[in-house]
């Protein structure tokens, strides 16, 4: 009886985390399904949305509306600053190779990171509480408000996503753009819009993680976002990069595989068998596991 | 209705097009025809777009369409059927008709011109909720000419449309052609199949390494020694 109660324990953590690198992957998917990028800056725009809520926190509190409030003000500020980041910096190579604009994601990152290193220090900071750390749950399972809110209010930003993707105007413009840049221009779509669109929706989503995170693990630096987006990453490449539903799979995944290796093998060996994950889906399936194997059109 | 005058389009070294010009008139089909590497899809991207000029003008009913943007060709009235088709393999036959009428805010009309294409092709209603990459060839063509239809164009451009079809759907798809143009649709279409090409358009105009080497009435042309030989294999 008890080692279920323990197993129960350990799936919860596993989804908890698994939704928020789920939330992460579907940033770096959609961007990657739009213009073929790994945006390796998307990661860090979790650390970006970390630092911006935690300013909103006392602003909240001295204007007196809920705590969580500051999870839309960092998902808005999150998400002007990726669209200005892709008109910066990845716009302009478009046309450039492909290895051209991930060398600059890779720029972006570290520009980020050392952007707010200079503006805060490199020490990592407290977050404050967001959620109320009341436990609930009877019969020996005990969850926290915060693996709760953090498991359905991710599960509602990716149904939302869905639906918005599968049943929007918009949404299948972008899709539309994910296909055939060329053919979306001409059906009268603006490509500059529908991309700057899926940045900010990737980077609203990644603050919204950020905040939920923080819940999880209220330590603040500026290089937080460096593992968590590898990871998110990995979830991303596992379930198919470029699928919309691969991504929160893949995160779901990894979140409970990295849960179960922490309780039953060795918290040590955690990171190791997300790597070796990507490994083997790299070896195996490189396409991913929701993912078709799509030759190549001459 | 277009009128191109002394286009010039170069990629990068290379001057692909020299000094093309040419017209469509309201209601006429012209068809632009040539060998591989002739210009033909190249002048049509220029038009529509999709490629920059180096000098000339494209002028749509008077307006000079060099500097607009490819995505706000579609506004004006001008729709291009692409070579290849193009249509969007991951989107189903019905999400493919409402892309082609992303432009438009009417949404009962929009609905109302859904119909009135499946009428047109009754096999895309059969297949309305399949992903159009699960179509065949000639269904794709049927489903692309539809799509640029329901953007409400008034000259429709038609790149190769009977590439990778069987003689058999290549009728089908000029019998298409001429039935949207009774129905008043202006086409400028761009062809390798030069025979089915003159057999329906009012004029023609033969690109040869860029450059128009003929141009007149396409029953003429049809009859013409130098066209018999180079393009009809007779």
């Amino acid at each position: 009886m008890d080692s279920i109660v323990v197993l129960v324990k350990h799936l919860f953590n596993g989804l908890q985390v698994g939704s928020i690198y789920a939330l992460v992957a579907l940033g770096y998917t959609m961007v990657y399904g739009i213009i073929k990028l790994i945006n390796f800056a998307h990661g860090d725009f979790i650390m970006v949305g970390a630092y911006i809520s935690m300013m909103a926190i006392p602003v909240m509190i001295s204007a007196g509306l809920p705590v969580w409030v500051c999870m839309i003000v960092a998902a808005l500020l999150c998400a002007v600053m990726g669209v200005v980041t892709e008109r910066v910096a990845y716009k302009p190579l478009r046309n450039s190779p492909r290895l051209t604009a991930l060398i600059t994601a890779i720029a972006v990152s570290l520009l980020l990171q050392n952007l707010f290193m200079v503006m805060f220090g490199s020490a990592s900071k407290p977050y404050p509480a967001v959620f109320s750390t009341e436990q609930m749950g009877g019969s020996g399972i005990q969850l926290s408000m915060s693996t709760l809110v953090t498991i359905v209010l991710s599960v509602a930003c990716m149904i939302c996503l869905q639906m918005f993707v599968k049943k929007t105007r918009m949404g299948k413009a972008m899709r539309a753009v994910s296909e055939d840049m060329a053919a979306a221009q001409l059906m009268g779509i603006n490509v500059n819009t529908t991309i700057s669109l899926t940045f900010a929706i990737g980077c609203a989503l990644a603050a919204i993680a950020a905040v939920m995170y923080c819940a999880a693990y209220p330590l603040v630096n500026p290089y937080m976002g460096s593992l968590l987006g590898l990871k998110a990453f990995v979830a991303a490449v596992l379930g198919g990069i470029g699928i919309i539903p691969g991504a929160m799979l893949g995160g779901f995944v990894i979140g409970i595989v990295e849960s179960f290796t922490k309780a039953y093998i060795s918290s040590q060996l955690a990171d190791a068998v997300v790597y070796g994950i990507l490994i083997v889906v790299l070896l195996v399936k490189p396409t991913g596991v929701l993912g078709k194997n799509v030759g190549e059109k001459v | 209705m277009l009128k191109v005058n002394n286009l010039n389009v170069s990629y990068g070294a290379i001057h692909a097009i020299h000094d093309v010009s040419l017209e469509v008139k309201q209601g006429e089909i012209v068809s632009l025809i040539g060998a591989n590497g002739a210009g033909k899809t190249t002048t049509l991207h220029t038009i529509s777009g999709m490629k920059k000029a180096t000098s000339g003008e494209v002028l749509f009913e008077g307006k000079n369409l060099l500097t607009t943007d490819c995505h706000k060709i579609l506004g004006l009235g001008m729709a291009h059927v692409p070579e290849g088709r193009r249509i969007f393999a991951q989107l189903t036959v019905e999400e493919n008709l409402q892309m082609g009428a992303f432009i438009r805010n009417d949404k009962e009309a929009i609905e109302e011109d859904i119909q009135d294409i499946y009428r047109r092709f009754p096999r895309l209603k059969e297949r309305r909720l399949q992903y159009a990459g699960t179509l065949s060839g000639g269904e794709q063509q049927m489903l692309a000419i539809g799509r640029a239809l329901m953007g409400k164009p008034r000259l429709l451009l038609m790149d190769e449309p009977s590439m990778g079809l069987s003689p058999l759907l290549v009728k089908e798809i000029f019998k298409i052609i001429q039935e949207v143009n009774k129905d008043g649709m202006t086409i400028l279409l761009v062809e390798q199949n030069a025979k089915m090409a003159l057999s329906i358009a009012n004029r023609a105009y033969v690109l040869e390494t860029g450059r128009v080497s003929m141009e007149g009435d396409a029953k003429e042309l049809m009859n013409d020694d130098k066209v018999r030989k180079a393009y009809l294999g007779a």
